[in-house]
């Protein structure tokens, strides 16, 4: 489209010329050889050191710009990248040392229960067989005495009774009458009083 | 009120007169101008590759865009063996830019205006792609001039076309920039000569056409510069990558 108007225009532009050409005299002065040869010769000379400048100073300074900055900005990115990598690294460590401290205090506190718990029973067993002990004794104590009693209270019956005789009718029975007696109740009764 | 449009496309001395035999290379407006191109892009571009930073500043980031505009355009066109041609291609785009867009300044002269400069442009680049590619591909070069997959027929005819249409090759660049640039810039002076003839009046139709004009015109000054590498990239490609 440009293209098109631009030709349109040009072709006008060469109509107008034409006849303001006709009316002038003298034409193009590009075809004006009188300054051919020096135009030659200072755009040699000026374009030459415009690209010797450009190509050795100026354009090398740029692509060292363009790449120092390219790769500073890619070193940026991979020294994130890679503090990324390491904080989750650390990230997982921490929780690594978290679960394994999590565990660790589990573990102490099972075995503290444990052991406490061991504590606890052995005493218990300890305490049990002290009382288990005491038991024993206290029931051989108590047979002992059981054995023992019936001879003690027919003895202390025998004697009660020679002294209520005595006091009741003032005279002196034969112990060995008064225990025979008491004898013969004890054997009579005895299985009543003492279980056997 | 300057009669011809042409008169700005004239030539003359500044300062004496210096003759190396028969020959004059006095200098000219024309060189003044492709003096101040090239100090305009030398101090441009110096600017913008005097520190590295990772912000760059406005002169930097010129710099670097264009660079990495001239770069893709030779990367596309011309693929990654033109690498060595950068600079030169890059020079070339940046003077004809320069020059281009310096004429745009009223009272300046366009370097690009004259035949002779553009010519001397577009033959050097020539010469120089024939020269590179008979160093690439020997005398397989020429095979340049026979496209693959033609009957034998037509091969005698084509071979003619093909050698024609690259020896114009120069004609054709150079003429292309000159007759733009001269176009322009003489179509603006006509616009400009009617605004004076119709007075206050009449001339406001052609004033407004001027500034539309001067818009134009700059579009085309990039366009030209533009064009003008892009042919010399495609050139070297056909001399780098022989693809007939």
């Amino acid at each position: 489209m440009i293209k098109k108007i631009l030709f349109q225009l040009i072709f006008l532009t060469f109509l107008f010329t034409g006849k303001v050409i006709a009316a002038e005299s003298g034409g193009m002065p590009q075809l004006n050889p009188e300054f051919w040869v020096s135009q030659i010769f200072w755009l040699t000379i000026i374009f030459g050191i415009l690209y010797v400048v450009l190509s050795k100073i100026i354009l090398p300074k740029i692509s060292a710009n363009l790449e120092s900055r390219k790769s500073q900005i890619s070193d940026n990115i991979e020294a994130a990248e890679k503090q990324r990598k390491e904080s989750e690294t650390k990230l997982k460590e921490y929780d690594e040392i978290i679960s394994k401290s999590k565990n660790e205090a589990k573990s102490i506190f099972n075995q503290a229960k444990e052991k406490v718990l061991k504590d606890i029973n052995a005493k218990k067993d300890i305490l049990e067989k002290q009382i288990d002990e005491e038991i024993k004794k206290a029931e051989e104590e108590i047979n002992k005495l059981r054995i023992g009693a019936p001879k003690k209270i027919s003895k202390i019956a025998i004697d009660t009774s020679s002294e209520l005789i005595q006091k009741l009718i003032g005279a002196e029975i034969n112990n060995s009458s008064i225990s025979a007696i008491v004898d013969d109740l004890t054997k009579k009764n005895g299985a009543k009083y003492y279980g056997n | 009120m300057a009669a011809n449009p042409m008169t700005q496309f004239e030539v003359y001395r500044i300062g004496p007169e210096i003759k190396v035999g028969a020959f004059d290379i006095s200098f000219t407006n024309s060189s003044l101008f492709m003096v101040v191109s090239s100090l305009a892009i030398l101090i441009v571009f110096s600017l913008g590759s005097k520190k590295s930073s990772l912000l760059p500043n406005k002169f930097q980031l010129l710099a670097e865009l264009s660079y990495n505009f001239v770069s893709k355009m030779i990367g596309d066109t011309a693929g990654s063996k033109a690498r060595p041609y950068f600079a030169f291609i890059f020079s070339l785009f940046m003077f004809v830019l320069f020059c281009n867009m310096f004429g745009m300044i009223p009272y300046t002269f366009t370097v690009t205006s004259h035949i002779i400069v553009t010519f001397m442009l577009a033959a050097f680049i020539f010469i120089g792609v024939t020269i590179v590619g008979f160093i690439k591909h020997g005398f397989g070069y020429l095979k340049l001039f026979v496209p693959s997959g033609v009957p034998a027929v037509l091969l005698p005819l084509i071979v003619v076309i093909e050698i024609i249409s690259y020896l114009s090759r120069p004609i054709s660049l150079s003429v292309r920039l000159f007759a733009n640039m001269m176009a322009g810039h003489t179509m603006m002076k006509v616009f400009g000569g009617f605004v004076i003839s119709l007075g206050i009046v009449g001339g406001w139709l052609p004033l407004s056409f001027s500034v539309a004009l001067t818009g134009l015109e700059i579009l085309v000054a990039f366009l030209q510069a533009y064009v003008f590498a892009i042919l010399t990239c495609i050139y070297l490609n056909d001399a780098l990558n022989l693809h007939h």
